[in-house]
């Protein structure tokens, strides 16, 4: 008996398992790769980012196949390691777009030259280390591989921060990031052994299930205690995600982290690791409340819905005020992070509102899976649109701090005459980050703001979000708009530092690649984009 | 002829061609980038007037096209013309054109200058033959883009608070239109369609309705992000700064075009589709027309700044748009109060054209000025009658039509408006009658200080040169639609008078509809699938 259990394992695990972990195991050979080569000095002939982006496009054309193979023979959801991970279109689709940024994060660390020669293996593991990470959070099915996938992505990004070895403010963004970090784990673990404690079990389809045998028969209230654990595990739950997402109050490692860091981390992590984060928190919130019950939780849920968009709107409103006087690039990016976290979880809070109504019975289940679906896509899209924008912003932050040695907002002057490519690059991002059309920001915010009208049907607080949400967009513009009034409105001042970056040189079209998809297809043409959005948060509703 | 959506999307995107076109060649070559923009927006105008010359005034909406753009969301390219819009494409088209001969004074970074200004364009043009919100609402934006940077690049000592004030104003409107775009799609089973919406409005199908605190609701958030536009009294504030500082062709574009947007979006998108709350609001609306009016007045009286007067002159005008579009009574005699409300629709219509004419000109007739003694300080001036006489014959042709002179293109506006808001309320019709005694009290002595008087004492008097061929053109034409718009009108209402009149007695019959003790019910208290 134990020979045919090892033997099933063992197929599975060969047939299964390790061919839809393909491609992080091709990230995994490439970190091997690098570190060998490093060894028996052959980075010395063959420059190690090589390795990294060969590694990578390996791993993208094989999340591709399985991308197609999978929106073709509309699979259902197929779990593989016994269970810990799951793989079905939402995956592939995070997967795909995560393997896709990390290939233009490679390209832009070589044309800006960070990290050097000597520091490249260590650099390009720690950067494919957490993107297995962030994969790994994207398939998370249970509790445990949360946990895992997101200290797999923590680790590496604290030293990425630090990475810039002889700098003080690097090294202390490092050290105020890994402390946040470390208590956060610690708040999100003990929230995990709640919920998997109360439920008996910590795979994620099954918790939904177990909450119905446990409240089957009458409502459940705060009154009930198992509810109140029920509910101080799932916050707890959601500070570690709120760190990840850096959600205020869970903020203050963001704007030092991210102006200690090199452009190109910045660049990396506010997209890559936000991204991921999402795509596991939505994941995890489906699975407690995808419940097709009566009116058990539904108040406690939508409670924790209506809080979400509330914190969700405060977090808008606190990135986009403290942006306002802000003088260093980066650190302006990194407070419109903040904010941009904000938009993306009034979406989870639009989701998680609709889909408590399911339960509280007021429509049938189908439709409001529909309209949740929707706001899932909405987040998707903005999620898509954002990987371009605030990469973009980012990699040109690094270009031009490449030819001016500055970051400050005010040494940017008069760029728009001496580097167009950049300064309107430039544009283009900061416009999209504001939500003006015909850019992909704008879509997107578009998408997440109707998913918010519609919550509101459930809750009209959710109207009241929306508003803030509208009033942030006029803020956030003020100061998106002063970096390129700096770069267009003055003249370049004499004595200052010519920046030489034409069009057609590699930094060019390299700038020209990130923010063109902005206009299309992301501002014109929506329905390609929008198509696959929807097919993947459909896979969430089965 | 051609097919009426390639003519159209002709129409609106030829300037972006244009703009494609320009971004290709070489930027040192300026007189060849300056005739290529030119000829993008002569192009322009004359697809402008092909439309007119396939347009039949008794068919309504007409030359409509319609092709998916998102489907999943309901989103179409949905473009069409009536008798409301023609009459903006037309005029859009040639203030373009007029502009662009203005812009031979622009002499810094002509080449991006060149692509803005025609970007500019096709969202003007956009949003004025959009029958689809989502794409009306993208065109809106999308001039907000070019706008800034041609205030903020080309502009004045003041261009960054200006331009930025520009953009925030009209920003926060576009976010309270798009909240009513939410509002609409959602209770309307998904349709950005406008025709559709305001067939719901009306209460023309049976399966969605708009409730009526719904309509005020909507129809609040709509009108205010358009008085912003407009701009009417409390929202009026970026105007003078916009046009003070922006460069003569801009500000003939903001005072001739941009401005109209704000009373076109009022009556393509929410008259039609919240008549509950268009006629809730319309003391609200006529009563702020009239403020307006005065309010206008008397701070024009009160500028030193030549341009600043200009700019303030126009809210004064913009403020009889409101008046006419308002004065809608619902009363017994129903036939009797849809003819005076159609009068003030039309009176509105015309004055935007009219306005758009005339103040388009006296910002030239400024830029012409500014251009050569570099100030505008009304008490420096004095005597140019002398020094430039022909110039001066123009400039006090096209003050006049702006001060409504009759016989000139703003008599036609202001007197009708006036006319259709005395059956409405008598006071306000007064109040606002008085605003035309204003306007000749400030232009009549902006004129008197300007020109007459006994020689020109500011500085740089050698720089007074003659008008040159190019400025003369420009002021020629301008004057001579100000004339004839100003001899026959009926040239325009022959064109805008069925459609209005359809939009009139459709809106009035919608009301009469409304059960007046209608059960109010909640915005959100339907689910929708």
């Amino acid at each position: 008996m134990f020979d045919a259990l090892l033997n099933q394992l063992l197929t599975d695990t060969t047939h299964t398992s390790l061919r839809i972990f393909m491609p992080e195991l091709l990230l995994s050979a490439g970190i091997v790769l690098m570190l060998l080569a490093r060894l028996f000095g052959v980075d010395r002939k063959l420059p190690t980012h090589w390795i990294a982006l060969w590694a990578t496009l390996a791993a993208f054309a094989v999340a591709l196949l399985y991308f197609f193979d999978f929106t073709n023979a509309d699979h259902g959801p197929v779990e593989y390691f016994q269970g810990l991970m799951v793989f079905d279109r939402f995956t592939a689709c995070f997967r795909l777009g995560l393997l896709l940024f990390l290939v233009f994060v490679i390209t832009l660390t070589v044309l800006s030259g960070i990290p050097d020669q000597e520091d490249a293996p260590d650099f390009y593991t720690l950067l494919l280390g957490s993107a297995v990470g962030m994969m790994i959070m994207g398939g998370a099915n249970h509790l445990l591989m949360v946990f895992l996938g997101v200290e797999m992505v923590s680790v590496p990004s604290y030293a990425m921060v630090g990475f810039l070895k002889g700098r003080k403010q690097s090294s202390e963004a490092a050290l105020k990031f890994v402390v946040y970090g470390a208590g956060a784990a610690g708040v999100m673990l003990y929230g995990i052994s709640l919920i998997a404690g109360l439920l008996g079990t910590a795979e994620l389809p099954e918790l939904a299930d177990r909450l119905q045998v446990l409240y089957a028969g009458g409502s459940a209230t705060l009154a009930d205690p198992t509810v109140r654990i029920l509910t101080l595990g799932i916050l707890m739950l959601l500070v570690g995600f709120a760190f990840k997402l850096s959600v205020v109050p869970f903020h203050f490692w963001t704007p030092d982290a991210f102006q200690g860091a090199s452009a190109e981390v910045g660049g990396f992590l506010t997209v890559a690791s936000k991204a991921a984060a999402f795509v596991l928190l939505v994941r995890v919130l489906i699975s407690l409340l995808a419940m097709p019950l009566g009116d058990q939780l539904s108040a406690v849920y939508l409670t924790l819905g209506v809080g979400i968009g509330v914190i969700a709107a405060i977090t808008a409103t606190y990135g986009n005020l403290t942006a306002f006087s802000q003088t260093n690039m980066k650190r302006l990016l990194a407070y419109s992070t903040i904010a941009h976290a904000g938009y993306m979880l009034m979406a989870v809070s639009a989701m998680v509102v609709l889909m408590s109504a399911s339960n509280a019975g007021v429509s049938n289940g189908l439709v409001i899976d529909e309209r949740a679906a929707r706001a899932v896509e909405g987040l998707l899209y903005y999620l898509a649109a954002y990987l371009f924008m605030n990469l973009g912003a980012f990699a040109i932050t690094a270009l031009i701090r490449n030819e001016i040695f500055s970051e400050e907002i005010e040494d940017y002057r008069g760029l728009g005459y001496q580097a167009p490519v950049l300064a309107i690059g430039m544009g283009v991002c900061l416009f999209s980050l504001v939500g003006i059309p015909p850019l992909g920001g704008f879509v997107g915010k578009l998408f997440v703001f109707a998913s918010l009208f519609d919550a509101g049907f459930v809750h009209p607080a959710m109207w009241g979000i929306l508003a803030i949400g509208g009033l942030n967009t006029v803020f956030s513009l003020f100061y998106y708009l002063r970096v390129l009034k700096t770069m267009f409105l003055f003249e370049r001042p004499a004595g200052a530092r010519p920046v030489r970056v034409p069009m057609w040189s590699t930094a060019g079209v390299f700038v020209l690649l990130v923010t063109v998809p902005l206009i299309w297809p992301l501002g014109l043409h929506v329905q390609l984009v929008s198509r696959v959005a929807r097919s993947a948060a459909l896979a969430l509703f089965p | 002829m051609l097919e009426p959506w390639l003519l159209l999307t002709l129409v609106v995107f030829l300037p972006t061609a244009f703009a494609g076109l320009i971004a290709v060649m070489d930027g040192k070559a300026t007189e060849a980038l300056r005739y290529t923009g030119l000829f993008g927006t002569a192009l322009t105008m004359v697809a402008s007037v092909v439309l007119w010359a396939g347009f039949d005034p008794q068919l309504g909406m007409q030359m409509t096209a319609t092709i998916p753009w998102i489907p999943d969301w309901n989103v179409n390219y949905a473009m069409g013309v009536d008798g409301i819009s023609l009459p903006l494409v037309l005029l859009t088209g040639l203030v373009c054109f007029l502009a662009m001969l203005a812009s031979w004074s622009i002499e810094k970074h002509v080449k991006g200058y060149l692509i803005l200004f025609l970007l500019l364009e096709t969202g003007m043009m956009g949003v004025f033959l959009a029958l689809d919100f989502f794409l009306f609402y993208v065109f809106w934006e999308v001039m907000l883009l070019p706008m800034y940077f041609l205030i903020g690049v080309w502009g004045g000592p003041r261009r960054e608070y200006a331009a930025i004030k520009f953009f925030l104003y009209t920003l926060a409107g576009g976010v309270l239109m798009l909240i009513a775009m939410l509002m609409f799609y959602f209770n309307s089973g998904r349709s950005f369609d406008l025709l559709q919406l305001a067939r719901i409005g009306q209460g023309l199908v049976p399966e969605y309705a708009f409730s009526q605190n719904f309509q005020i609701a909507a129809f609040l958030l709509l009108f205010i992000g358009f008085a912003i536009k407009l701009p009417a009294f409390p929202f009026h504030t970026w105007l003078p700064d916009a046009h003070v500082e922006a460069p003569t062709p801009i500000s003939m574009i903001l005072a001739g075009v941009l401005l109209k947007m704000g009373g076109y979006g009022i009556l393509r998108v929410a008259y039609p589709i919240c008549p509950y709350g268009a006629q809730y609001c319309a003391y609200g609306v006529v009563a702020l027309g009239v403020f307006s009016i005065i309010y206008g007045a008397f701070a024009a009286m009160a500028q030193t700044d030549f341009k600043r007067l200009v700019a303030y002159s126009s809210v004064s005008h913009m403020g009889y748009v409101l008046l006419g579009l308002g004065v809608w009574t619902v009363s017994a005699q129903a036939d009797n109060a849809v003819y005076y409300w159609q009068m003030g629709v039309n009176a509105a219509m015309f004055q935007m054209i009219a306005h758009g004419v005339s103040s388009a000109g006296m910002f030239f007739m400024v830029g012409v000025l500014y251009d050569r003694v570099h100030h505008r300080d009304l008490n420096q001036f004095g005597g140019i009658a002398g020094l430039m006489p022909h110039y001066t014959g123009l400039a006090a042709g096209i003050f006049f039509a702006g001060l409504g002179l009759p016989g000139l293109c703003g008599f036609i506006g202001e007197v009708f408006s006036v006319l259709s808001a005395w059956q409405y309320d008598y006071v306000l019709a007064i109040i606002a009658a008085g605003g035309v005694i204003l306007t000749a009290g400030y232009i009549l002595w902006t004129v008197q200080r300007v020109y007459f008087g006994p020689a020109y004492k500011g500085p740089h008097p050698e720089a007074i040169t003659p008008a040159n061929s190019r400025e003369l053109f420009v002021a020629y034409t301008l004057l001579a639609f100000a004339v004839v718009l100003g001899v026959f009108p009926q040239l325009l209402f022959n064109i805008m008078d069925p459609s209005i009149a359809t939009l009139v007695r459709d809106m009035d019959t919608a009301y009469r509809a409304m059960p007046p003790e209608a059960v109010v019910t909640a915005v959100g208290s339907t689910l929708v699938p």
